[in-house]
């Protein structure tokens, strides 16, 4: 058998006095999937970085079929076999496929003989369930075939471990189902193992043999996914069970109140002049969460940023309460147009400014922050700091520290306390919970709820189906810059969605 | 008779554009492949100059104007090295290095040069491609230098290089995304401390080329900006080197303008017309850089990309 068996003995790692990897020993089987599951910042990174290299452990054994290897450099773990695909895209966007391929091997000629190498390739190709043109530029696949392209890379340098970090983040679930089941397949084949960092239970039960669960560093438990339930591991995961559900009433939408956001025949480009969104027309209602579901880079950033101001709009017209709407600070205010964006520490907020300061950012030029019609009371923006950062729950609770230190999702938080004290009446949001934590998402999804409920009009950009498929009333699919399927969430299937996310709509439908 | 004056004027702009044109195409070619790893070296600026410098010096000292070329191209690959290394340390800006670089280069050619501004050197051989025609016109203006052909060479091998060899494949994924080339077990910094230092010694030469050849002589004022012209001329390439061929052939065009003008007798103007690749530069700039697009086929790790 190619595969091979993975041990870590007393696996730890400790940044300054933070202990991120306590004392960690797991075993991978060889030829089987083994799903290593937790919370962010549970230490699940931290140690497979230790695995291959990239962040060598502070303490601990790793043992390679039953033989010990000191791992200290990416080119140790390479030479053991194993390999790692990263959840941001390590494939250079600017080469092609074959070039990608090429680089990747570690014994590169210095004259590169083309003709051999992409015989060499079509050979590797031929042998593999799917393949991609050697001479696409990788800028230009789609975010599942990238993930394949990572594959293949590890499969092309003959890896017999490979260590997938949150895998599935970037695809559709028809296409995440596609990449598991082949790597499911070529475990059991007894080609290579496979570790598999995820927080899907789903995907947990369906495609991996054996299960580990991590919690702030430790481990929890470890066992075969047979013998074990979705709900035993998220109570391993978070000491309690999973509580994600949205609480309280939810009232209709009512359809004869006016539109509150319209959006007509928008067109905006991207940062390389391309068309990224066309004709995009919609209208949410006050007291409605519209969700547009898709995947990563299909036109929803620009969308987005030509919503809130950040981006030309090249035609189309916006329309909030009625009037024409160009996203300027007068307008934002008097219509009481809030704004959650993807990565808030970029898109909301200045890293290098205080909490206090940031939480300011709606209001420093109005009454009772103005003073006297120009000076701005530091005092007011202080106090009023105080009473958000305890109503959100930001920690910590220190007005005066820079935003940029805080964690993501308390960074949320308090972006999220400042969209959200004034009167709130559209509200666009964008991967509010990326990469957050259980506690922080089930605030904010509440606190979304709550502000639809008071009969705000919600626009909700996601690429987590499930939160969508939570929040919305009703939701629209977004691929390659157009508006291609609407549906009632109530009436929403997973599948169908999924099919019209990849593109595949439009195929059924000609 | 116009037509005649016509053709003067194009085969001056011709000679011209491979006079003035070689210049640019050892500093874009240089500039073309810091860039492709993914840094800007604005320095090439200074490094122009000090190359120009050294190699005037040691041909005169030395009496062969080749070993002055190696000379300038080992001084500019001295200070790419520096570049290099010092950009490569944690918080050091490319660009601001880059400014610090072109006071540093000229002000260190500017003390060690004064006095060699002026001995006459011995200058560098040229091809004469013109041996066919009676015409002296058309004979002076087929004399092409060596370095010409030299550059136009360099052009077509880095292209080559770029896609078939290691180093190149190396280089561009270093430039175009650092974590790929860092999860792959390459050295970033290293790769492109070394195409620093190479893009420094093709200035080097450049340099030598303007006081070697033409212009022809050391002095204070010889380089006027085109180091730092060659940074809008690689992006106006599209950092392919043989774009950059092509557009130093019409940046040197462009600053052929006003002799072969003079050459057919039209005088006014002149210093007006040795504006035009300025006016080329700027105009470079705003058609290329839009604020609301990335430009297309640039290295990804670029500082002015991101």
């Amino acid at each position: 058998m190619r595969a091979l068996k993975l041990e870590t003995i007393g696996a730890s790692k400790t940044f300054g006095t933070f202990r991120a990897l306590d004392k960690v020993s797991l075993t991978v089987r060889a030829g089987t999937v083994h799903a290593l599951l937790g919370e962010n910042g549970a230490g699940k990174s931290t140690l497979v970085k230790g695995l291959v290299g990239y962040s060598p452990l502070d303490e601990g054994n790793i043992l390679v079929d039953d033989r010990e290897y000191a791992v200290r450099l990416p080119r140790d773990a390479h030479g053991l076999g194993i390999g790692m695909v990263y959840q941001h895209f390590t494939v250079a966007p600017g080469l092609t496929v074959a070039e990608n391929l090429v680089l990747a091997r570690g014994d590169l000629p210095a004259r590169i003989h083309w003709k051999a190498e992409r015989e060499r390739l079509s050979a590797f190709m031929d042998g593999m369930p799917f393949k991609l043109d050697p001479d696409r530029p990788v800028a230009a696949l789609a975010a599942g075939e990238k993930q394949k392209l990572e594959i293949l890379k590890q499969l092309y340098l003959d890896r017999r471990l490979i260590i997938l970090d949150e895998p599935t983040s970037v695809l559709t679930p028809q296409e995440a189902d596609e990449v598991l089941g082949l790597m499911r397949d070529l475990a059991h084949d007894g080609q290579v193992s496979v570790l598999m960092i995820t927080h899907k239970f789903r995907e947990v039960t369906a495609f991996a043999d054996d299960v580990t669960v991590l919690r702030k560093g430790a481990l929890v438990g470890s066992c075969k996914v047979a013998d074990t339930s979705p709900e035993a591991l998220a109570e391993w995961m978070m000491g309690r069970s999973d509580d994600r559900t949205v609480a309280g009433e939810r009232p209709p939408v009512d359809p004869d109140r006016g539109p509150a956001l319209e959006v007509a025949g928008l067109e905006v480009n991207n940062d390389k002049g391309v068309r990224a969104v066309h004709g995009a027309s919609f209208v949410v209602r006050p007291g409605e969460i519209l969700g547009v579901a898709g995947i990563s880079g299909n036109g929803q950033r620009e969308l987005t940023e030509a919503l809130l101001g950040q981006r030309k709009r090249e035609a189309g017209a916006v329309r909030v309460h009625g009037e024409p709407y160009h996203a300027s600070r007068r307008e934002m205010l008097d219509r009481g147009v809030h704004s959650l964006p993807e990565e808030p520490l970029r898109n909301a907020s200045v890293a290098s400014m205080s909490v206090a300061e940031n939480l300011a950012l709606r209001s420093f030029d109005q009454a009772p922050i103005r003073r006297q019609g120009w000076r701005v009371s530091r005092r007011v923006i202080r106090e009023q700091a105080r009473g958000l950062i305890e109503r959100f729950q930001v920690t910590p609770p220190d007005p005066d520290r820079p935003i940029g230190t805080l964690s993501g999702g308390n960074v949320q938080r308090a972006v999220l306390a400042r969209e959200l004290t004034e009167e709130v009446r559209v509200l666009i949001v964008s991967n509010p919970v990326f990469g957050l934590d259980f506690a922080s998402v089930a605030m904010i999804h509440q606190r979304l709820m709550d502000a639809r409920n008071r009969g705000a009009a919600v626009l909700l950009l996601s690429e987590d189906l499930d939160e969508l498929l939570e929040l919305a009333d009703r939701i629209l699919v977004i691929h390659d810059g157009e508006l291609v399927f609407e549906a009632p969430a109530g009436r929403a299937d997973r599948a169908e969605l999924g099919a019209h996310m990849a593109g595949g709509g439009e195929r059924a439908a000609s | 008779m116009v037509e005649s004056d016509l053709s003067i004027f194009l085969l001056a702009l011709l000679a011209g554009a491979i006079r003035v044109g070689t210049p640019f195409l050892f500093v874009s070619l240089g500039e073309c492949l810091t860039e492709k790893g993914g840094r800007i070296n604005l320095g090439l600026e200074g490094i122009l100059v000090t190359g120009a410098m050294t190699g005037y010096a040691v041909s005169y000292l030395s009496g062969s104007p080749w070993l002055g070329v190696l000379a300038a191209g080992g001084a500019g690959l001295c200070l790419g090295l520096v570049h290099g290394v010092i950009c490569s340390l944690p918080r050091v800006n490319d660009i601001a290095f880059g400014i610090a670089l072109i006071l540093f280069g000229t002000g260190l050619a500017f003390f060690l040069g004064k006095d060699f501004i002026q001995p006459s050197a011995p200058m560098l051989p040229s091809i004469p491609l013109g041996g066919w025609s009676d015409d002296t016109r058309v004979r002076s203006a087929l004399n092409v230098n060596v370095l010409f052909f030299i550059g136009v060479a360099l052009a077509l091998v880095l292209h080559w290089g770029l896609r078939g060899t290691r180093w190149g494949l190396v280089l561009r994924l270093v430039g175009d995304h650092e974590d790929s080339a860092q999860a792959l077990g390459y050295r970033p910094a290293g790769v492109r401390i070394v195409a620093t230092g190479v893009g420094g010694f093709l200035a080097g030469v450049g340099g030598a080329y303007l006081s070697l050849y033409y212009p022809g002589s050391w002095n204070e004022g010889l380089s006027s900006g085109q180091g730092l012209m060659a940074v809008a001329l690689v992006i106006f390439a599209r950092w392919q080197p043989i774009n950059c061929l092509w557009a130093a052939l019409l940046f040197g065009a462009a600053g052929a303008v006003g002799p072969a003008l003079q050459a057919i007798g039209i005088g006014w103007g002149y210093y007006l017309f040795n504006a035009i690749p300025y006016v080329l530069t700027l105009a470079v700039m705003v058609i290329t850089c839009r604020p609301d697009r990335t430009l297309s086929g640039a290295p990804g790790e670029l500082s002015l990309n991101r």
